[in-house]
């Protein structure tokens, strides 16, 4: 599949946005997080801002944006409907989420349950951004049992990373979110690998057989009903060469699961100013990792259509 | 809606006989021709005299080589959409501008709903959906619903373009869901198949396999050529000096 940055990003973004906001949502009514005014507007403006950018990205992806506002009407059949209204429902528990916070300085009563229905919010819409990719039959890596908590665990991943390096700039000393961040990328990490190697050892049902009903034997592409690359091809017959694959996969792994360890190991050990930057570093190397990641998600799925063209 | 009709009664479809196609791209030229002065138009092409020519069609014609125990084959493939019953292309519309037509099973796209979001030519396994990259929206075939209930055309050209076009009628069109129907009795006496029946997409048009091979064909009277024997004495001299 084409790895269009536009959808890389938005899902990238709207990821770890939705990730942050999930749990800045339970942490401040449990206590964990103090009702001051500079964690929750770096915290909530970053949050918001992730997934207020990586919705605008999505809808450079359409061919007819100004026409956005129709994709909440089919909530009844479309994951993709469904995932714009969860997250346009899920702004307004966020939205009063971070003006009690913000503004008021409280985080019990009302606010406090504002964050919880933003936390729901957004574990929902990270769901249906999932399902968006493992409903899809014609896709095999995608129509996939790991594909769904996939979404889970790198939102998960991503929000405990960047709450932490929130926390460690403003409210330095806890181990808990540094000891969280290192265990969700770990378990990041292995959930990859082992997706990764569910996907190589694929045995897909669909082949060239079934695709032209020709039964028995070797179906062989002799002849493409074009000379030049059309939509299903651009779109549907993305290749990368497998050495870059193989690259590309530990470049995604060095920037999204082994830096973020090392570099959260080592703000154990360091104090504020040095632990607070490596924890912000390790934020940072893990997005771009997670762009790298997403990048693959796209550009190793398979198309059924490719079948058609001897691909 | 995007959710699907109740079973119907009618299924429109098309049946395609790979025994009889020959590859002529006929259908492919008369579905462009008809298709971008009809229901979807226009069927862009974008540089079409230039070194990348690209464009919306709705019918492809593949050819394949078949190789099985028998010997091999060369196979002429047409590719269009099949209108699913189940079409996951229509259920994933987030706008509803993809429908399925209770009336007559027909999926359709209303362009004028369409965002371009491009899920439902993800969702088809078949690449019967393409974008048109100028107007910005999906487009896909119609079934030539702007023919087949059209009035002002003879009883006789009531039928999608490409079965008018087809020379070797390796085109049929007719109602599936009428199991008496000229097109269910042939499928039905042909063994016609679905394409990727495992993704459970159950499409409507059917394909018919090419006729097993048979030994009834023309056997060749004369012998092979064989090479010539080297002759000796003076004819074979000739030979040689000719030959040299």
């Amino acid at each position: 599949m084409h790895p269009a940055f536009s959808v890389v990003f938005f899902t990238t973004a709207t990821g770890a946005g939705y990730g942050l906001l999930a749990l800045l949502g339970v942490l401040g009514p449990l206590g964990l997080i103090a009702p001051d005014f500079w964690p929750g507007f770096v915290g909530m403006g970053l949050a918001l801002g992730l997934i207020a950018a990586g919705l605008l990205s999505s809808t450079g992806h359409l061919g007819r944006p100004e026409r956005a506002w129709r994709a909440f009407s089919q909530w009844r059949s479309s994951w993709l409907s469904r995932e714009g209204v969860a997250s346009v429902a899920t702004f307004i528990p966020a939205g009063l989420f971070g003006v009690g916070w913000i503004f008021l300085g409280r985080l019990d009563g009302w606010v406090a349950a504002a964050g919880i229905l933003a936390t729901f919010g957004a574990i929902v819409t990270v769901c249906m951004t999932g399902m968006i990719y493992a409903s899809l039959k014609p896709v095999a890596q995608w129509h996939s049992p790991y594909t769904l908590p996939g979404y889970l665990i790198f939102s998960a991943m991503s929000g405990c990373v960047l709450v932490n390096a929130l926390l460690q700039g403003f409210a330095p000393g806890s181990t808990i979110l540094p000891a969280a961040s290192v265990l969700l990328t770990l378990f990041g990490w292995g959930w990859k690998l082992s997706t990764w190697r569910h996907n190589d050892q694929l045995e897909i049902q669909t082949t060239a057989n079934t695709a032209t009903g020709l039964a028995g034997g070797a179906v062989r592409s002799l002849e493409w009903p074009h000379t030049e690359e059309n939509y299903l091809l651009k779109e549907m017959g993305f290749r990368i060469a497998r050495k870059h694959g193989s690259k590309l996969r530990l470049i995604a792994q060095a920037l999204a699961f082994g830096l973020p360890i090392l570099f959260l190991l080592t703000a154990f050990a360091l104090p504020w100013p040095f632990a607070a930057l490596l924890s912000a570093l390790a934020a940072i190397a893990q997005f771009a990792g997670m762009l790298v990641e997403r990048w693959l998600f796209f550009a190793e799925a398979k198309h059924t259509v490719m079948l058609y063209y001897g691909r | 809606m995007t959710c699907l009709p109740g079973p119907g009664g009618k299924k429109l479809g098309l049946v395609i006989d790979l025994d009889t196609c020959v590859g002529c791209q006929a259908c492919v030229t008369a579905c462009k021709e008809w298709n971008t002065g009809g229901h979807m138009a226009p069927l862009t092409d974008i540089d079409p005299y230039g070194g990348h020519v690209d464009g919306v069609w709705f019918n492809r014609v593949h050819s394949y080589e078949h190789i099985t125990e028998m010997g091999g084959r060369t196979v002429n493939f047409p590719r269009s959409c099949l209108h699913c019953e189940t079409p996951a292309c229509v259920t994933v519309c987030p706008t509803g501008a993809s429908y399925k037509r209770a009336s007559d099973g027909i999926v359709l796209v209303d362009e004028d709903k369409c965002i371009g979001c491009k899920l439902c030519s993800w969702a088809c396994p078949y690449g019967a959906r393409e974008f048109d990259t100028d107007v910005g929206v999906m487009k896909k075939c119609t079934l030539c619903v702007d023919r087949i209930y059209n009035d002002n055309l003879d009883e006789g050209d009531r039928v999608p373009a490409c079965v008018a076009a087809c020379p070797t009628s390796a085109r049929h069109f007719g109602d599936l869901g009428d199991s008496q129907s000229p097109v269910s009795q042939l499928v039905a006496e042909r063994g016609g198949v679905d394409l990727m029946p495992e993704l459970g997409y159950r499409p409507t048009n059917k394909y018919l396999p090419p006729r097993a091979h048979t030994q009834r064909a023309a056997s060749v009277a004369a012998p092979a050529l064989e090479p010539v024997r080297a002759e000796g004495g003076f004819l074979g001299w000739v030979d040689r000096m000719l030959s040299s």
